[in-house]
């Protein structure tokens, strides 16, 4: 690895700071995706700013009326220990425990596995069918944005110069809601998605009030597909009105063909983890269990 | 022009000070700086597990954790398992079950599963190969490590 400082700032105004003095900077959370990146060369830096010294960036909170905040740089260890996501997020506990193996959940972040910007990244579809919002913080301010605006191509994002993803909100969960990520790999684990669908279902007297559905690793980005779970509102819960949204999933994904699979192979993948995200997800909504 | 920095750390319930430069491992620093060499240096990009050691709860891969992000942690090695010349029963059990060929990948087996043990005594098959996924052997085809580690759990909780 090249020459680098190393710095920790206390709090988010400090971070802002640094950036401003070194538009090179890095910053630092998990270091899964960053300290390979910078040791294979493929990203330089002059400094690397650790975020793991400011507390809201490495904090959880939870309350009924306000819904979940989760600090940028919290590590998925953390938040599949937290016992009020385990009521309230079930879905939030088996994606934390899907990423990578237990050293990886170690360290990594949801705000990192977003930032990173990868079009497989695991965390992103499940954090967009759930309506996840990103707090970012620069020089001109705070602003808050859907998370499904916030990857633009594979490896980058909205942030700004100076600017930094400081934690993700999610809404209070519905009652009668249930969500699930679903991901497609060749082994059982330590792999990356072939395809992945993340999905949120609100039910309501044997319909479905709303759903929403995401893709991973079939687009430049993480793929929110809206009219597939559109197509659902107002529809009764059943086989042929879930197939309708799979298929529209999957008519909706943009995939490569490359060494994981063929374009065709993943859109096949797309309906079918959409069906069987939707499923599950419907199962947990009936059973309260979210 | 550029600084080293000087680490404050606590290694194996030890105090331990050590310089090192910004962009050096955490395993390099253990291997390099401290001369714990037990911790083995596999892929050094975080897939194979051989380099894990204990930071404060949690497990990690050295090779993906800079060497200053240890000042104030509490940090578990492979050095650190047995209690003197007394084995821990994770690494008794290894030897009597033959769970090692070539041993790099051992360490951090074991260290894993140490931490795999102190959260859940009572592990089935399916939670120690999920545990461990992040542990990669190239030779003995994992069965004898699992056996290893449900023996020492057996003994643990005699």
């Amino acid at each position: 690895m090249k020459w680098f400082d190393y710095a920790t700032p206390a709090s988010v105004g400090e971070a802002v700071g640094l950036l401003k003095t070194h538009p090179g900077a890095r910053l630092l959370a998990g270091g899964t995706d960053l300290i390979v990146q910078l040791r294979a060369g493929r990203k330089e830096t002059d400094l690397v700013v650790d975020l793991k010294h400011i507390p809201e960036l490495n904090a959880i909170g939870y309350d009924a009326a306000g819904g979940l905040t989760i600090g940028a740089s919290v590590p998925c260890y953390k938040i599949y220990r937290d016992p009020a996501i385990a009521r309230a997020y079930p879905a939030l506990i088996e994606l934390a425990s899907l990423i990578g193996g237990t050293q990886i959940q170690g360290r990594a972040s949801l705000g990192g596995n977003l930032c990173n910007a990868a079009p497989s990244a695991d965390s992103v579809p499940l954090l967009i069918a759930m309506r996840a919002t990103c707090r970012m913080t620069g020089p001109g301010g705070t602003r808050e944005i859907a998370v499904e605006d916030f990857c633009t191509a594979p490896g980058r994002n909205v942030l700004q110069p100076g600017e930094l993803l400081v934690s993700l909100h999610l809404p209070p969960p519905a009652p009668h809601s249930g969500a699930r990520y679903l991901r497609f790999i060749p082994r059982n684990e330590m792999d990356i998605a072939v395809a992945g669908a993340g999905v949120e279902v609100v039910l309501d007297d044997g319909k479905f009030r709303s759903a929403r559905i995401a893709l991973a690793a079939v687009a430049p980005t993480p793929l929110f597909v809206r009219e597939a779970g559109d197509a659902l509102a107002g529809q009764p819960v059943n086989e042929t009105t879930i197939a309708r949204a799979a298929d529209i999933a999957r008519a909706g994904a943009k995939p490569i063909t490359d060494m994981r699979g063929t374009a065709d192979y993943r859109r096949h993948l797309c309906g079918v983890l959409t069906r069987r995200a939707l499923e599950a997800a419907v199962q947990r909504a009936r059973e309260g269990k979210r | 022009m550029h600084n080293t920095v000087r680490v404050q750390t606590t290694i194996n319930g030890e105090a331990r000070e050590f310089l090192c430069e910004p962009r050096q491992s955490l395993l390099e620093c253990l291997r390099d700086v401290l001369g714990l060499t037990g911790t083995k240096e596999g892929c050094n990009d975080g897939n194979c597990g051989a380099c894990t050691v204990l930071m404060d709860d949690r497990v990690v891969t050295s090779c993906l954790v800079l060497g200053v992000e240890a000042q104030g942690a509490q940090i578990t090695t492979i050095e650190g398992i047995a209690r003197g010349s007394d084995l821990h029963p994770l690494q008794r059990a290894f030897l009597q079950n033959a769970a090692l060929q070539c041993g790099v990948c051992t360490p951090g087996f074991i260290v894993a599963a140490k931490a795999l043990l102190d959260r859940e005594p009572n592990p089935n098959e399916e939670q120690i190969r999920l545990w461990l996924a992040n542990n990669l052997c190239r030779c003995t085809g994992y069965d004898k490590i699992i056996r290893a580690v449900e023996q020492a759990a057996e003994e643990a909780r005699a």
